[in-house]
């Protein structure tokens, strides 16, 4: 097979852009990323079936080539391109319900993880045994549930 | 016309054509309960005639819509289907998994819920997913495994953001977005195999392959276990899956926990054994193996949401399977298999068994759970039985696919393979702890001990639109519905049979092993089929 240069190029250009709009935290740039990326792909597959100017038609002769175009790559980028913009369909419909739930557009970190990672030792040793997470950052003045509870009392 | 050639495609065409029964049925949930019981039932069926078919005649092909061969010789065009014994025994546990969590929803929902539920979405995208891990696993073409990935997560897409509250919409862009990255990686490592052989299908590209310099095909292989490795959850592409599993309703968990990960094993093991054998990258599977173990298993322990750990220990124990595939050899891929098999009835067991739990205590984090061994004995039974199978606790299914494990590591014996038999004991008493102490807390220990004394308000199937009160006001949800009760007690009873039957089906997995390792049967099956 050979390779030409200006359409790898082409490719490796928009795989970088790609990957950088990914990178993003806004998510209608995360999605655009990927239409990059699997623009980019199918370009690659175009490239790798073979070189321009053979006819797509068997029996046909474009420009002096005989050698019927491979049909496959043609085929495969077809169903990719389907599949891409399915998938662009869905992601668009959550972005959007993502904004009218929350107003904004950005991909938040989960905050379970958050919590489990920043569990100071304190409260990591309260978890395995079963006592109460003492909750510094919202202790107020006022009463609470947990100023009931045996161990804690006058917590505030 | 032979019975193999009418089995092979309705795993795919059976789900598929319910899925288009059920949308048309979408304002009669009965009827639609109906067509999808009955489609995944027949699924059942087929895939065990398969099986009994494939361990007969050995690896058997079809060219659905064969074409013939191209002009540019590029091998047989059409949808090449295969059946082997380790593609048969995959769809025979998944079909199984798949019915069992059908039933559970269905038991569910005429029980929990109402009419606001979308049921009538639910059932046909949960046959296109049936439809999706089907053709995974009978694919014989590396471009119909792809569309294959594709059907199966578009289908998990919808599944896992059901209803759209602010929680799913929030884990389904993680969901989608790695997903995608992975497919793209997947379609990047497709059309870098057609550039270097100018072919897609499986037995064409084993030919092919071999006279493929080693440092391109270890390259191409690299490319190829990057988007099987995201999809498998095998560290570090696993930080994806904890944080996307737990928020879906009970059922969509279990069986994408089940399911949609094995998918990737099976399609590791198959690009291992049949298209990169000796790649040269077998050290390098060995360390994520034994990573991608201790890693989850650790995640596991910091967790105070079973739902959560228990994704924690579905990562760590993809470790095991990974494990088997990268000793390549026989029994380690035999015992891989057999890994397999039991992670996939023993791991939804579980997801099942945590919405019961959450029906019955409205809670699943372990901050709001206790007392349930003696509110529900029932439930406690049916939580420590596949809780101590994961563990590999004898005589469980889950002791006997580690053993065959470790006895294929040290038959190895190379230093690297005996410290994964190490970091495997290890991980098995970890596992073990982790599960027994969610036993001590959420079963023995009294519920008003528990730090929070907050529930969610009533049972939820499908959306996730209940409130939280306290757990005193809660009202009694009444006993657990049969409906849900029965399809996890019959998994639990398909599990201990894989400790009953060890022997025979232990000599079927080696048998299938064979049969993989054995490339020149697949081969020949294939390109046979193409040239009558």
């Amino acid at each position: 097979m050979t390779a030409f240069l200006v359409p790898l190029l082409l490719i490796g250009g928009l795989v970088s852009a790609g990957v950088y709009l990914l990178l993003e935290r806004n998510l209608t740039r995360m999605l655009l990323g990927l239409l990059l990326i699997g623009n980019a792909v199918n370009l690659l597959i175009l490239f790798v079936g073979g070189p321009s100017g053979n006819p797509p038609v068997r029996g046909r002769v474009s420009a002096g080539q005989t050698a019927t175009a491979d049909p496959l790559v043609q085929a495969m980028i077809l169903t990719a391109i389907v599949i891409s913009m399915g998938i662009a369909a869905f992601v668009l419909a959550l972005i959007y319900r993502t904004y009218r739930l929350t107003t904004e557009e950005d991909v938040e970190n989960d905050p379970e993880s958050e919590r489990v990672a920043h569990m100071t030792a304190e409260e990591a040793a309260a978890v395995d045994e079963g006592r109460p997470v003492p909750d510094l950052s919202r202790d107020t003045d006022e009463a609470d549930a947990l100023d009931a509870l045996p161990g804690l009392e006058g917590s505030r | 016309m032979n019975a193999q050639a009418v089995l092979t495609p309705l795993p795919v065409l059976i789900p598929m054509l319910g899925a288009a029964g059920t949308m048309f049925a979408g304002r009669q949930p009965r009827l639609q309960r109906v067509i999808t019981l009955g489609a995944l039932g027949a699924v059942v069926v087929v895939c065990a005639g398969l099986l009994h078919l494939s361990d007969q005649r050995g690896t058997m092909a079809l060219h659905v819509g064969g074409w013939g061969e191209s002009m540019l010789g590029m091998g047989p065009l059409g949808i090449t289907l295969v059946v082997d014994r380790l593609s048969a025994l995959m769809m025979v546990v998944s079909s199984i998994v798949l019915l069992a969590v059908v039933l559970f929803a269905i038991g569910q929902g005429i029980r929990d819920g109402d009419e606001r539920q979308p049921v009538s979405i639910f059932l046909p995208t949960y046959l296109v997913l049936s439809a999706g891990v089907c053709g995974a696993f009978l694919a014989g073409d590396l471009f119909n495994l792809y569309v294959c990935f594709e059907v199966l997560l578009a289908a998990s897409f919808v599944l896992l953001t059901i209803g759209a509250s602010t929680e799913r919409v929030r884990v389904g862009i993680y969901y989608v977005m790695v997903s995608m990255v992975s497919s793209l990686i997947f379609l990047i490592g497709i059309a870098l195999v057609y550039a270097a052989t100018g072919t897609l299908n499986m037995a064409e590209l084993a030919i092919r392959l071999n006279s493929v310099t080693p440092g391109t095909r270890s390259a191409l292989f690299a490319v190829l276990l990057v988007a099987f490795g995201v999809k498998a959850a095998v560290f570090p592409l696993s930080m994806w899956l904890p944080d996307s599993y737990p928020t879906a309703p009970a059922p969509v968990t279990a069986v994408f926990a089940g399911l949609l990960t094995k998918v990737g094993v099976y399609a590791i093991i198959r690009a291992h054994t049949l298209l990169f054998p000796a790649a040269g990258l077998d050290r390098m599977l060995m360390v994520a193996a034994l990573l991608t173990m201790l890693v989850g298993i650790l995640g596991a322990i910091a967790q105070t949401d079973i739902k959560r750990l228990l994704s924690f220990t579905l990562v760590s124990h993809i470790g095991y399977m990974v494990f088997g595939v990268s000793l390549a050899t026989q029994l380690g891929l035999s015992g891989a298999i057999y890994y397999v098999a039991h992670h996939i009835l023993v791991q939804t067991t579980l997801f099942l068994v945590v919405g019961l739990i959450e029906r019955q205590a409205g809670a699943s984090s372990l901050q709001r759970l206790g007392g349930l061994a003696a509110a529900s004995p029932l439930l406690a039974f049916i939580f420590v039985v596949p809780a101590l199978n994961l563990g590999g606790i004898p005589p469980f299914s889950g002791f006997i696919g580690k053993i065959a494990l470790m006895e294929a590591g040290a038959q190895d014996g190379s230093a690297l393979a005996w410290i994964l038999v190490g970091g495997s004991v290890l991980t098995s008493l970890l596992t073990l702890y982790v599960v027994s102490r969610v036993w001590t807390l959420a079963f023995w220990r009294p519920r008003a001990d528990a730090p929070e004394d907050l529930a969610s308000a009533a049972p939820s199937a499908l959306l996730d639109d209940t409130r939280d009160i306290a757990v005193l006001e809660r009202e009694d949800v009444g006993r657990m519905p049969v409906g849900m009760l029965a399809p996890t007690g019959g998994l639990i009873a398909v599990g201990l049979v894989l400790t009953v039957a060890a022997g025979p089906i232990i000599s079927y997995t080696d048998r299938a092993a064979a049969e993989v390792m054995d490339r020149d049967r697949y081969i020949s099956a294939v390109l046979s089929e193409a040239h009558p």
